[in-house]
């Protein structure tokens, strides 16, 4: 295990955060506040509760999956794609990392930010809505395999990607649709049950459901289906970030 | 690399031929630097880029592999490294194969890429430092100082590197690929598009290194500078290795000698009292051409001359060309296309 490498990798990804902090933590948490005062505060006064709840706590969970998900995926794959872009990847192909090695620098970099990133939003909603987490540990558990799964899922968007419209194209036409409709804003409950059948088949719902219950312990879905979606996507991130490395598929000729 | 190693570096001036061999006795039970045999490539377009390459590169020499443009040189490279696929043959690092035992070797490896590829928005310490981590080697502020140091880039050590000029973004590169200390550098085009100094730099810097027992090979399309570093060279044309061969063999084998005598009244043909010489005349009849022996050595100039005298001519200028790598290069390359 070449443990320096993975540091290395991992604090000069983190050191990114920090040069790009603004574009890294201040803009989704602007972008998160807009939500809770046009959602939450405007309209989401104007909702019934939802499961007893109001509207503007309701959608926390949610909003913190939002941004949690699509900087997960945009962060690591942004941080792979560049160095392949860059042409600097070819030390780190050159070097005595395992592929392991450099997944744990890349994608625990991307995934330790998105944590921080969800936390700091939580927070931050505490000006907005009454918060009460019901379950912090499954709170936090759900935070950081959702974070982890993404990154994982934006890594491998980045080592697909050989153009920037690629590497754009699936956090904005596949995750964000995804993300608004898996229940960030209502629950799937409010759908007609054609429509909630076929939400049923959106896999984001599963994280959002999961998220929400250790907030409220309500869900559309129950917790133990949640958790194991996420480890079935886990596995099949890992399963394919295996397979890439093994073919070399889009980094070694 | 050990004591022996040095001791044979500084033993005294390279003998001709094949000099790189000094660095590694003949009888030595320890494996070459690099060894590849076998080696073929051809990518997905269906390119074939290395056609059966074998190549053996000595501990401590300094070995150019000399080749035109697409000749395969950086992919030759780049499957030692780490970065191509090794698909058909086999390649020791060390005596460790690149496969099996890919830690241990690339480990043991640097490499200083063609391209200036760099991360713009970090410091030059960061990403130096950056480098010997990810190589597996615990932090070592003083040799990383040293290294920039060595560089002339430890003042530059807190610029962003995308303020730097493209001659010192090449010698931070440098400083990567030695962060973590390697046995074996390799340096792809290493003053491709370098100002005079810093190729000078370069030299001295790669001649420090063999004197510290790095074994360094270095791809060029300058012969200039495999004529003034290497001790052996290799020339790779179409993706195969056309020849290897010290540099000085490779001179004496291949590099031509030519003495002309301009003379002082223009003449038909060569006296016949001059036929035991290998004399030429050119076409406009006013000089005659001597080709030396290949080797140099057993040329009678001295003969050439007195016969000359005593057949009463006169010559108002003489000079001799020796070919350089440049031109053994050039035959070398047209020859096989």
């Amino acid at each position: 295990m070449n443990i320096h490498a993975v540091r290395a990798i991992y604090s000069f990804e983190m050191a990114r955060t920090w040069r790009t902090l603004f574009q890294s933590i201040v803009s989704p948490v602007v972008t998160t506040s807009l939500y809770f005062i046009v959602f939450g505060g405007a309209i989401g006064s104007q909702i019934n509760e939802i499961d007893g709840i109001t509207y503007g706590a309701y959608i926390v969970p949610g909003l913190i999956m939002l941004m949690v998900l699509t900087q997960s995926t945009s962060n690591a794959s942004f941080g792979i794609y560049f160095p392949k872009f860059s042409g600097t990847i070819y030390e780190v192909l050159s070097a005595p990392v395992s592929h392991y090695e450099v997944v744990m620098g890349y994608v625990g970099a991307a995934a330790t930010k998105s944590v921080m990133l969800g936390l700091i939003i939580l927070a931050t909603a505490g000006f907005f809505a009454p918060l009460e987490v019901a379950h912090p540990v499954w709170m936090l558990l759900f935070l950081v395999l959702t974070a982890f799964t993404f990154s994982l899922i934006g890594f491998i968007i980045g080592l697909w990607a050989d153009t920037f419209e690629k590497l754009q194209f699936v956090p904005l036409l596949i995750i964000t649709p995804l993300v608004f409709l898996g229940g960030t804003f209502y629950s799937i409950d409010m759908l007609p049950p054609t429509w909630q059948t076929v939400s049923l088949l959106n896999p984001v719902l599963y994280l959002v459901s999961g998220f929400r219950w250790s907030f409220y312990g309500v869900g559309d879905v129950s917790v133990a289906v949640s958790l194991m979606m996420i480890l079935v996507f886990l596995v099949i991130a890992m399963a394919t970030v295996a397979w890439i490395f093994r073919t070399g598929y889009r980094l070694r000729a | 690399m050990d004591r022996n190693h040095l001791a044979a570096f500084q033993a005294g001036p390279p003998q001709t031929g094949e000099s790189g061999a000094r660095a590694q006795a003949p009888g030595s039970t320890e494996p070459p630097a690099v060894s590849i045999q076998g080696v073929s490539k051809t990518y997905d377009t269906g390119f074939q880029a290395l056609r059966s390459i074998n190549l053996t590169i000595h501990r401590g020499e300094i070995f150019a592999l000399l080749g035109p443009n697409g000749a395969g040189k950086t992919t030759l490279i780049s499957i030692v490294c780490g970065i191509a696929m090794l698909a058909e043959g086999q390649v020791l690092v060390n005596g460790h194969d690149i496969r099996r035992d890919w830690r241990k070797t690339r480990a043991q490896v640097g490499l200083v890429p063609q391209e200036l590829s760099t991360d713009s928005f970090e410091t030059v310490w960061r990403t130096v430092s950056f480098s010997r981590g990810l190589f597996g080697k615990p932090a070592n502020p003083a040799h990383i100082e040293k290294v920039l140091r060595d560089l002339s880039l430890w003042d530059k050590r807190n610029h962003q590197i995308q303020t730097l000029s493209g001659g010192m973004k090449r010698r931070v590169l440098i400083a990567k690929a030695l962060a973590h200390e390697p046995e074996v550098l390799f340096l792809d085009e290493p003053t491709a598009g370098v100002d005079v100094e810093l190729r000078r730099d370069m030299w001295t810097l790669v001649r420090s290194l063999r004197e510290k027992g790095v074994t360094v090979i270095l791809t060029t399309h300058y012969i200039e500078e495999a004529e003034e570093m290497a001790d052996r060279i290799g020339v790779i044309n179409g993706g195969e290795i056309v020849l290897v061969e010290g540099k000085e063999a490779l001179m004496r084998k291949l590099g031509r000698k030519q003495l002309t005598l301009h003379l002082h009244t223009p003449m038909d043909r060569v006296p016949e009292t001059l036929a035991r010489h290998a004399l030429e005349l050119s076409e406009d009849g006013e000089a005659l051409v001597y080709t030396l022996a290949q080797d140099g050595e057993t040329a009678d100039v001295t003969a050439l001359l007195q016969d000359l005298a005593d057949a009463g001519i006169r010559f108002r200028d003489l000079h001799t060309q020796q070919s350089t790598l440049e031109d053994i290069f050039v035959d070398l390359v047209r020859d096989r296309t």
